[in-house]
């Protein structure tokens, strides 16, 4: 379980976080959701030790996660952020290799294979694995750096906007995977998602914050209102019925 | 797969041009009694291997830890730094402080002040900005002030003293100590060692920090480490021939363009070769086809120089 207590940032004078009080359990999918600059990449940072909280502390069963070594860490929890650009000239399987470093430290063993192949297959990367990724398309190369911390094998999958540059059918097939994670590998996964629908149609929970502030912390039927919605994103929105699930509508 | 194999082979084809290079070095137009012009004619071809790997390697890993194809130690000013050292030293104790016979005393101690002041000036530098543009104008800041700090010392030097620390700062291919030849020898190949046991650890870092911290990896530890293995490098390369501001450029540059795969255990050797051809067969091809002897510094910082400003141009894209 991940518990973030008391938890503020701020980045000169702005308050990007404040006082957050939430408990992740373990397994299932979170979304975390709000406006631009609500706070929603920060949080997933300061979790996973990339960037260091004001105040307040996370902790990682019951320990606190600084004090838990990096290369430890990387065992269990496991990260991938937007702005993913490379410099070097890489094909697809040798990013996703690097997954294995916290176990193998580069050097490969047939198990660290057998991981690797299990991800491009479940990210339906087979036919694109010695492609170099400067040749790719942004939503494969997405999902080449999605099959990485996949293949890192840790309990807890941290994705931040894994839907960006992904199409429409793209990313229903991402979200779909990502269900499978926590399905049938047992993952627990928070994601940053800018689509409310998306979140209500995969999530188990939904963690909305505003300005730094958590708003509400539950299961996507509750949230999926109009009330709350507006609250949390500042805009008009229509929560309809659609197949026995809320949709929200808020195009117009 | 096929591509793998390609530049197993194009590594072996660049070793095969250096041996032929050294060779040709070692017995082109030998003339006169070998037993001078031999030995003179091999610890000149030491002294620019080394020179050659080191600054391959050395700027290879800058760009490792900068996240970029344009950043050089050089460009950085670090050997501006070892130059401002080396005046300084001069300045304060004069040339005719001997170190008490030793050049290995002398070396020593230019290269852990180099050493010191290369963690405390740029460690935290390359560890928070990713911006290229902002790191480059830091670099050629730093290097213009160690450049004017020693200009200005010495002009306050003795004209005899000045003299003889002019002779010991141009890039010239002239005979090294021996002994700091070994030493440089020793010292070189222990790097190289520690360099190719944290090839893997390199490959990550490469990939960014963001990336390399989910991995696990200690990001601030391992720039630490990759920052004290470059000032050595320089440290080794400046003091054996002086500086050579794009000689690592060109190789590191090269290697990408060589190498379909970059990953570190196949871009050190690529790098490291690159950097020692350039230097062996420009010599070669220099002195005894064109027979313009000591110009090939000249000749690899116009190259190397066109070939900066083209990349900057494009943004650093390679």
């Amino acid at each position: 379980m991940i518990e973030v207590q008391n938890l503020s940032k701020s980045y000169q004078g702005n308050n990007v976080l404040e006082n957050i009080n939430v408990k992740f359990e373990r397994g299932g999918i979170t979304a975390i959701v709000g406006g631009n600059g609500a706070g929603k990449s920060t949080l997933l940072s300061i979790i996973s030790q990339l960037e260091e909280a004001d105040t307040g502390h996370v902790l990682f069963d019951g320990q606190n996660i600084g004090s838990i070594s990096r290369e430890l860490l990387a065992k269990h929890l496991s990260i991938l952020r937007q702005d993913n650009h490379l410099v070097g000239r890489l094909t697809v399987r040798d990013l996703v290799s690097f997954g294995r470093y916290p176990y193998s430290k580069g050097r490969l063993t047939q198990e660290d294979q057998n991981h690797v192949d299990t991800a491009l297959r479940f990210l339906d990367l087979e036919s694109l694995q010695h492609r170099y990724l400067d040749a790719l398309s942004g939503g494969q190369r997405q999902r080449a750096f999605v099959a990485m911390v996949m293949c890192q094998d840790t309990d807890y999958v941290l994705l931040d906007e894994p839907l960006n540059n992904l199409d429409m059918k793209h990313s229903v097939a991402m979200m779909k995977m990502i269900r499978r994670l926590a399905d049938e590998q047992n993952r627990t996964v928070l994601i940053v998602i800018h689509d409310i629908n998306f979140a209500a149609a995969y999530a188990d929970r939904i963690l909305a914050l505003k300005q730094g502030k958590l708003i509400c912390h539950d299961c996507p039927k509750t949230i999926m209102n109009s009330e709350t919605l507006e609250l949390i994103f500042d805009t008009p929105v229509k929560v309809e019925e659609h197949d026995g699930r809320p949709l929200a509508v808020y195009y117009r | 797969m096929k591509l793998f194999k390609q530049d197993y082979h194009r590594i072996a084809g660049l070793s095969a041009l250096m041996l032929i290079s050294a060779l040709l070095f070692l017995f082109m137009d030998i003339q006169g009694s070998l037993s001078y012009a031999l030995p003179r004619r091999f610890w000149m071809l030491m002294t620019i291997m080394i020179v050659g790997i080191s600054s391959g390697i050395a700027t290879l890993l800058f760009h490792t830890i900068t996240h970029n194809r344009i950043l050089t130690p050089a460009v950085m000013g670090f050997e501006s730094l070892y130059i401002l050292i080396k005046t300084a030293l001069v300045f304060w104790l004069g040339s005719s402080f001997n170190w008490f016979g030793s050049t290995i005393l002398k070396f020593a101690v230019e290269s852990s002040i180099m050493l010191g002041f290369v963690l405390m000036l740029y460690r935290g530098l390359f560890q928070k900005t990713e911006d290229l543009h902002r790191l480059l104008l830091i670099g050629i800041i730093f290097g213009v002030l160690f450049a004017s700090i020693s200009t200005l010392l010495q002009r306050i030097l003795e004209p005899a003293e000045f003299d003889i620390l002019q002779g010991r700062l141009f890039a010239k291919l002239t005979l090294p100590d021996p002994s700091l030849i070994l030493l440089c020898l020793g010292l070189m190949s222990v790097l190289i060692g520690i360099t190719w046991r944290q090839r893997y650890l390199f490959d990550v870092i490469a990939l960014g920090r963001t990336q390399a911290l989910s991995l696990g990896i200690d990001h601030s530890k391992a720039v630490t480490k990759i920052l004290i293995l470059v000032s050595v490098f320089v440290a080794i390369s400046t003091a054996l021939i002086g500086p050579l501001t794009f000689l690592g450029f060109l190789a590191a540059t090269l290697a990408y363009q060589l190498t379909h795969n970059h990953k570190h255990y196949l871009l050190i050797p690529m790098a490291g070769l690159l950097g020692c051809i350039f230097l062996v067969a420009g010599q070669v091809i220099l002195e005894h086809l064109m027979g313009m002897a000591g110009a090939l510094t000249i000749v690899i910082e116009f190259i190397g120089g066109i070939l900066f400003l083209t990349l900057l141009m494009k943004k650093g894209r390679l």
